[in-house]
């Protein structure tokens, strides 16, 4: 009995278990509203249905909330996200409009990477800033959020561009074994991420930096190069994330593309239970966290809520689920639950 | 079990603590624990690295949550909800390790909180007057308005009781004062202690030197892991007991432990050092010097604190760049641009600041202990969790780390416990030159008499040690040869010998190398 109530205790006390009530409470509201919600259907061999449709969605804020847990793990942060989504869109999309032939997967694939190639620069550029120069995360990446859409405008030459090329289009729209490519390529670096960092020592060497740097670096740590390597992941993850986007709409909109999705992204990392003090990180935490904020968009329209609250109705949501995360209110809680009924006296067997 | 209290002239305790306990995970921290303290008298704290000392204080100032018993302060039962509550009870404490602004001015950090207030501004001119005056009581002529990191950690030591004097605190916790402090700088600390105990403020007083301890304490209270053993007068208990309760073995366990191990003439098998350093300095930090540390053999660096022991150091080790001079490592001569690079070539430094630049607070034992391995290998091959559990468990044992569990979070860890984590990462790495600064500070007699030995071992087996400490007992005990330094520059270089004593050490240091 008093096993039982204990493990029961200790899932309540799971740093996840919160984001995890939110988001089934979420998924039961739009079942209850809209009881098609959860059917899947298959419709030319393609899956179609509401948590498809979440998944597809989370997507883009996956990729970018991955890179920003590794950044955060270091004590750091990345405001740029955005602006290197609107720059990898306007890379790719101009050369592809300017080339001859739109719809060759050659120039397509030649778009891209020239896009990649822009946007680890950008990252080595970030984590320069941050690691060499020792300029405040905060401050050295403002310099890009700010500064990164200005490049994208240069880029686009002021206007939004579109194009029409189907392989480039396939990134955001496209289906393979019957789910969305969009959500296939950030499931495939979400994984690649959480093998990488927990079956070589980078996770640990990461957390060890965040905890604290100067120890680290005297255990022989390379803290400046993992701080560097970090800000140029979240920068090319952005950059795959801006593929998405603008592939989404086939065009490239230096102005709104990724527009605060930095900060979406920085919410998901910390409901996710990742501090923003640095340290340890969990990315099964972020896709917690990812999956809440999409479903929460989501959510608004099937539960009809009007267009402008949305914003507040986010808000308390997101704030609710910080406040049954943070340490004070759960003691609080605890403090008033012991009151009520005196703990259970240990029985010897 | 537990021996009787002696009674005071005094019969009210302005603290009693009843059956505290207080258990965190993987480690019971204190379990029914009984504390008093009276009005007037110096009060020491004693028991070995984890017996809880410093949870008991914490407990006592809010910081931790009791699980069971009572706190009563000035007869009335207490429950502090941090130490803010404590302080405005009249509680005050200085840590450890000090805990107060580097980047803010003295007069700042003494008044943080009490400023001197006209028409709800802060009114600077008085708050700094106002900090002038509680230095003027610790004899401390320094300017209130100079930065707080400017000054020596002796100094910031002083600082942080002035501020801990600033509500006119009827308790004052003095937890390991004195473990930066030089001699004359203790004198001074005591000085003050005894003004305040003569104004009738109850001082708390936790210690690792047991001269200091009989020095100052009128009563002391023994406890062992966080169990209490007793509360004693310190006339009445002579050390050898003292330190029988402290660790609870018998006595011929500890003399084993404490028995020197015997210096003698390195055996110099190679012709050439292992490490030389040929006129390495840098510009404001240490002068240019020369030190050969050959295989096999203990250097110890005596000198005061601030005389460049720790810079010497970071220079070897490459955490600091040198801007003259080289280094050589078996004759070539050698880059060290980074620690790793250090690392790569056998040579590891264990840092005289455990909580900033050694341990990695909200890791694990086990990270901790391998970070130095890793760290080497690189991290795409990721240290096998087999390879750990044999790394870790034999250190653990080898040291007798405390808890000995690989999963405990290291920053939960007691100050002794927490050197050893740091010894292990680094043995683990088998180097060749051991640089430890400070190893043996603020923790107990029993580890340290350990960490001595193992020194001694390790330099038996041919590992190469520079040795820094602020005993120089512990120095000449332990070294083939001794580097002084003095104002940051190397003054002398003797070999040890049985005629050396710590007389002609101390006689160089005073002299500067000048006889």
């Amino acid at each position: 009995m008093s096993s039982v109530m204990s493990s029961a205790g200790a899932i309540t006390r799971h740093r996840l278990f919160w984001p995890i009530v939110a988001l089934a409470v979420l998924l039961l509201a739009c079942v209850l509203k809209s009881n098609t919600f959860l059917n899947i259907t298959v419709l030319d061999g393609h899956l179609y249905g509401g948590p498809i449709d979440i998944v597809r969605r989370s997507s883009v804020l996956l990729l970018v909330a991955l890179g920003m847990t590794l950044v955060i793990a270091t004590r750091g942060i990345d405001l740029s996200v955005g602006a290197v989504m609107a720059i990898a869109g306007a890379v790719a999309l101009s050369q592809i409009a300017a080339s001859d032939n739109p719809e060759s997967l050659a120039v397509v694939l030649s778009a891209i990477g020239s896009a990649v190639l822009v946007c680890l620069m950008i990252g080595v550029f970030n984590g320069f800033l941050v690691a060499v120069v020792g300029i405040q995360p905060i401050i050295a990446t403002l310099v890009i959020m700010t500064a990164g859409r200005g490049i994208a405008m240069l880029i686009t030459g002021g206007q939004i561009t579109t194009v029409t090329s189907g392989p480039y289009h396939t990134i955001a729209t496209g289906y393979w074994l019957g789910l969305p490519v969009a959500a296939l390529i950030a499931g495939f670096f979400f994984l690649v991420m959480a093998l990488v960092t927990r079956r070589t020592a980078l996770g640990v060497l990461i957390e060890s930096v965040g905890i604290n740097p100067v120890a680290s670096r005297l255990a022989g740590v390379r803290a400046r190069t993992i701080i560097w390597t970090v800000y140029v992941l979240c920068a090319f993850f952005a950059c795959v994330a801006g593929f998405i986007r603008s592939s989404d709409i086939m065009a490239a909109d230096a102005n709104n593309a990724g527009l605060f999705i930095e900060l979406d992204a920085i919410l998901a990392v910390v409901i996710g239970g990742t501090s923003l003090a640095g340290g340890k990180f969990s990315l099964v935490g972020t896709l917690v966290g990812v999956l809440v904020i999409t479903t929460l968009t989501f959510s608004v329209t099937i539960l009809g809520i009007p267009a402008n609250a949305v914003s507040l109705f986010k808000a308390l949501v997101v704030i609710l689920v910080c406040l049954l995360q943070s340490p004070v209110v759960r003691h609080k809680l605890r403090a008033r639950r012991r009151a009520v009924a005196p703990a259970p006296v240990e029985v010897p067997a | 079990m537990t021996d009787t209290a002696v009674t005071t002239q005094n019969p009210t305790p302005i603290v009693a603590m009843t059956g505290i306990s207080i258990t965190f995970p993987g480690v019971k921290a204190l379990d029914g624990v009984d504390f008093r303290l009276f009005p007037g008298e110096v009060h020491a704290l004693m028991g070995e690295n984890g017996a809880g000392k410093s949870t008991l204080i914490k407990a006592l100032t809010g910081v931790y949550t009791i699980d069971s018993g009572s706190i009563i302060v000035d007869g009335e039962e207490r429950t502090f909800a941090g130490p803010a509550q404590a302080q405005a009870a009249g509680i005050s404490t200085v840590y450890q390790e000090i805990n107060l602004c580097d980047n803010l001015s003295v007069a700042e950090n003494i008044m943080l909180g009490h400023e001197v207030r006209t028409a709800g501004v802060v009114n600077w001119p008085r708050t700094r007057n106002a900090a002038r005056e509680h230095l003027r009581t610790m004899n401390l002529d320094i300017d209130p308005k100079s930065s707080l990191s400017s000054h020596s950690l002796a100094v910031q030591q002083l600082v942080a009781i002035s501020r801990a004097m600033v509500v006119d605190a009827q308790v004052l916790i003095l937890d390991e004062p004195t473990s930066s402090l030089d001699a004359d700088e203790v004198a001074r600390l005591f000085d003050v202690v005894r003004a305040l105990r003569d104004r009738g403020v109850a001082i708390l007083f936790v210690s690792h030197f047991l001269d200091q301890v009989y020095e100052i304490s009128d009563r002391m209270t023994v406890l062992r892991n966080g169990t209490l053993v007793g509360e004693y007068l310190t006339a009445e208990l002579d050390r050898v007991e003292l330190v029988q309760k402290m660790i609870g073995r018998a006595l011929a366990v500890l003399e084993e432990l404490e028995e020197a191990p015997k210096r003698s003439v390195a055996q110099r098998g190679d012709t050439q050092p292992y490490v030389q350093a040929i006129g390495l300095g840098r510009k404001g930090t240490i002068e240019p010097f020369d030190l050969d540390v050959y295989a096999g053999e203990v250097v110890g660096l005596a000198g005061l604190l601030g005389s460049g022991r720790t810079e010497l150091a970071r220079l070897l080790y490459g955490a600091d760049h040198a801007d003259s001079g080289e280094i050589r490592v078996e004759g070539v001569p050698t880059k060290m641009r980074t620690p790793r690079a250090a690392l790569a070539r056998g040579i590891v430094y264990s840092s005289e600041s455990r909580k900033t630049e050694g341990i990695v607070g909200d890791l694990t034992v086990r990270e901790n202990i391998v970070l130095g391995l890793q760290a080497d290998r690189g991290w795409l091959r990721r240290i096998s969790k087999r390879k750990s559990d044999e790394v870790v468990n034999r250190y653990i044992e080898a040291l007798g780390i405390r808890p000995a569990n690989p999963e405990a979070i290291a920053g939960n860890l007691s100050g002794g416990n927490q050197q050893k984590v740091l010894l292990a990462r680094w043995l683990a790495t088998a180097p060749k030159l051991l640089l430890l600064d400070e190893p043996t500070r603020g923790i107990d007699v029993g580890a340290k008499a350990e960490i001595q030995k193992l020194v001694a071992d390790l330099a038996a087996q041919g590992m190469a040690v520079v040795f820094i400490s602020a005993e120089l007992e512990e120095v000449l005990r332990l070294s083939h040869r001794i580097a002084v330094l003095r104002d940051r520059r190397k003054v002398a270089e003797i070999t040890n010998s049985d005629d050396v004593t710590t007389d002609d050490v101390v006689h160089l240091i005073a002299s500067g190398g000048q006889s």
